[in-house]
């Protein structure tokens, strides 16, 4: 397996000036499922591919839930995510102790990147295998960030991590301008468009294998009221109506008059050589 | 060595008066609290709340020492966060009843100076009122009094819900549970009654009212005036808070 | 609560301090090396009163210049209204030097919260928050930071006005007044300010204010004729300079029975 002098140690530089463990920590999210998070002015929402081993496997959580206020879809490692999140509603919580407020979104990701930040400078350590969206609001409205183990955190109107996320990505840029003015009903459509572009030929999206996660006001589709437009994750039944709004691949590749996305060019296999192209 | 016994003169703790109380119906429960915060012959505030819910079938009442009170009520609630992030459900009665005595308890060498009266829902959907000792001694029951007028209000309830000391007809019994049309006139009562008589209750009356799922006492409910319902989920119990004046002299 | 400062601590002996010099530091009985620490336990140089009082356009509070020992005018320009960021002011009574400790700790957590430059600020709801906290885990340690403190402020168009001790306790009003205001200018405020919280314009806010310094001028031995007044408005802070009140001792002429005068 030894491939390279500067792969064992994730505080040495290669000569291209590259942290090799830290990218093999990147691709790490690239072998998870893929989850894609969009936002508009009134709502922020996350959709995620869940997957399961086998028949008799449940499927894999891809959701959590931070606060009443942050949710997170993950892709990569579901222990480190579980470690990562624990941490963040540690900070939720002291900051209701100690401020009396919801932590502004911004700073829990800050947070989470200086933690991953230190794997990739400290002897002894190792990168987290895991990629997060995180959605939140607060006084400035709803956000989207994009956490990676780089300890690199960005915010998006739109963004996809996770396998085969290229093609999401190429719908959410292809379509993200109407985002900001879109009702729910539509944004949560949009994304589960770029979902699909996740997915395996055969495979298409059920209520099994699809969470969404919602921030803002309470779609037409939800019975229950939602005080605050809190953080709520929908499984299942509660998916179906949304799944319902879909338009057929085919069908919508002929009204926007546009060709299909194009392949996606990251290979998923699990087991291929990583490597390190200019 | 003789080492003389060095006085500690500063006091870490403080009563605010106010009094509490609890009352279970067959499938409701009634948690009221008075809203003056007080301190010696002064009265610090008309409205500090003293009744917190905590989900949508447990509430808690907090007496005695404000600060301890609210620094509970705020740990009590994070704890019930992590059980909702653990189990993503809210945490049952008789367990928060459990952990609010190891809460306590645990501080029993420098003790939260705090009655707590837990009142809600059980899983079996019977009202249920706990109460609690400063270091966590607890019991389930019918209804409680605490805090400042405890003892003008807890022998008015032995009477008027144990019914001590009244003798039923001949060939009649006194019932189990009385309805929620007769307990909550009595909640009103005993509150003006100890305002009368304490001087530290007084200015406004908190009454949360926890119905178990389809509770024949909604429609009543529904109908008083000023009710504010605060259920937050779909499990099926319901709370409600009813505001009323009380004297403030 | 007991309002007089010194009296916190334990109760004033006539025994040794016939002269009300209290509280002069006193050599421990015990040695004092024995404990390895010297925590609190009684106030040194104090303050008296803070007032504050919610109007139509925010918080107006008030506070004089002293800081006395014991008995002793100590300081005389002393000031005891502290600006915390853009939306807040907090004001003290009791041990001076805690005061001046905890503005140490206000100004950090605001030069911190300032370097964020995320567009997120502290308001007075969550300076109050945090000095609870600060002032009931210092309790809870038995080293108590000395002081009742008001925090008045206004952000989003909302005011705020609290009240925090050393004990931890905190509670919210219209009218909040600590020290011997809480006796003698807090019944005044309330029944200026109670119903008319949103109608009360800026100088209507002042007389009240005023009025309830004058009271504590005259009946209160540890006040001064000095002080300022702060409002917090949608505009931000402002500290006022040192101000005085109209006072007549006219009628003192008249008094008999004490003093001089016997007759």
């Amino acid at each position: 397996m030894f491939r390279n002098t500067y792969d064992s140690d994730n505080t040495v530089f290669s000569p291209q000036g590259r942290l090799h463990q830290v990218e093999y920590a990147l691709e790490a999210v690239k072998q998870g499922s893929a989850a894609v998070g969009l936002r508009s002015k009134t709502h922020a929402v996350l959709l995620a591919l869940k997957r399961s081993t086998g028949e008799l496997a449940s499927y894999q959580q891809k959701m959590f839930r931070i606060d009443d206020h942050v949710g997170i879809a993950i892709a990569g490692l579901t222990s480190d995510a579980r470690v990562l999140s624990n941490f963040m509603r540690q900070q939720a919580m002291s900051s209701k102790m100690v401020f009396n407020r919801p932590i502004p979104v911004n700073r829990l990701v800050s947070s989470i990147a200086d933690k991953a930040q230190v794997n990739t400078q400290e002897y002894g350590r190792r990168p987290y295998g895991v990629g997060f969206l995180v959605v939140g609001q607060d006084n400035g409205g709803p956000h989207l960030y994009e956490f990676s183990p780089s300890g690199n955190s960005y915010e998006y109107y739109a963004m996809s991590i996770g396998a085969r996320s290229q093609s999401a990505k190429t719908y959410l840029e292809k379509h993200y301008e109407s985002f900001a003015d879109c009702s729910l009903e539509d944004l949560v459509r949009h994304g589960l468009h770029a979902l699909r572009e996740t997915l395996q030929q055969d495979k298409e999206l059920n209520v099994n294998n699809t969470s969404i996660g919602l921030i803002g006001p309470k779609s037409e589709f939800e019975e229950t009221e939602v005080p605050g437009g809190s953080f709520r994750i929908l499984e299942n039944q509660l998916v179906d109506p949304f799944l319902q709004t879909m338009i057929a691949k085919e069908t919508a590749a002929e009204e926007a008059d546009i060709a299909p996305a194009a392949a996606p060019s990251v290979t998923a296999a699990g087991d291929e050589d990583v490597t390190m192209a200019e | 060595m003789s080492q003389q016994p060095t006085q500690q003169s500063f006091n870490p703790y403080t009563e605010n008066g106010g009094t509490i109380l609890a009352i279970a119906g067959a499938d409701f429960t009634v948690i009221a609290g008075d809203t003056r915060q007080s301190e010696g012959y002064s009265i610090q505030t008309r409205y500090a709340p003293k009744v917190f819910r905590l989900t949508d079938k447990a509430t808690l009442a907090v007496n005695g020492f404000a600060a301890d009170g609210n620094m509970f009520v705020k740990k009590v609630r994070q704890r019930l966060e992590w059980y909702r992030h653990a189990h993503a459900k809210d945490m049952p009665i008789r367990a928060i009843a459990r952990l609010i005595q190891t809460m306590l308890y645990a501080r029993r060498f420098f003790p939260y100076y705090v009655y707590n009266i837990l009142g809600g829902i059980e899983e079996d959907g019977t009202g249920a009122v706990y109460s609690f000792d400063p270091v966590g001694s607890y019991e389930r029951e019918a209804c409680r009094a605490a805090g400042a007028a405890q003892s003008l209000v807890q022998p008015f309830l032995d009477n008027q819900i144990y019914f001590k000391n009244q003798t039923a007809a001949p060939g009649a019994s006194f019932p189990k549970h009385l309805p929620l049309s007769t307990v909550l006139p009595l909640v009103i009562d005993s509150f003006t009654g100890a305002t009368e008589r304490h001087i530290e209750v007084g200015d406004g009356l908190e009454i949360y009212v926890v119905l178990a799922n389809n509770s024949s006492s909604l429609q009543s409910l529904l109908n008083m005036r000023g009710i504010q319902e605060l259920t937050a989920t779909n499990d099926g119990e319901r709370v409600f808070v009813i505001r009323k004046e009380l004297k403030r002299d | 609560m007991d309002h007089f400062p010194t009296n916190w601590g334990r109760p004033r002996s006539e025994a040794f301090d016939a002269y009300g010099t209290y509280p002069i530091h006193q050599r421990p009985k015990t040695d004092s090396f024995s404990a390895g620490v010297q925590r609190t336990q009684q106030p040194i140089v104090t303050g008296t009163s803070v007032l504050a009082i919610k109007y139509k356009d925010g918080i107006m509070m008030a506070a004089d210049n002293l800081a006395s020992y014991g008995s002793l005018a100590r300081f005389k320009d002393i000031q005891r209204l502290h600006p915390v960021g853009n939306n807040t002011v907090i004001g003290a009574g009791g041990d001076m030097s805690d005061f001046q400790y905890i503005q140490t700790i206000l100004d950090e957590l605001i030069i911190d919260e300032f370097t964020a430059q995320d567009g997120h600020s502290l308001g007075p709801a969550e300076i109050h928050e945090y000095l609870a906290q600060v002032m009931y885990a210092r309790r809870t340690k038995m080293n108590p930071l000395w002081n009742s403190l008001l925090v008045g402020g206004f952000k989003d168009g909302k005011r705020f006005l609290a009240y925090v001790d050393l004990l931890g306790t905190t509670y919210t009003a219209s009218t909040l007044a600590t020290g011997f205001g809480g006796h003698l200018a807090q019944p005044l405020l309330r029944s200026a300010v109670e119903g008319k919280e949103d109608t009360l314009t800026e100088e209507e806010a002042l007389a009240i204010i005023e009025n309830s310094m004058r009271v504590l001028f005259y009946r209160d031995a540890r006040s001064l004729n000095k002080y300022q007044v702060a409002t917090i408005t949608e505009s931000g802070v402002k500290i006022s300079e040192s101000k005085s009140v109209e006072t007549s001792w006219s009628f003192a002429e008249g008094i008999r029975g004490y003093g001089a005068q016997v007759q």
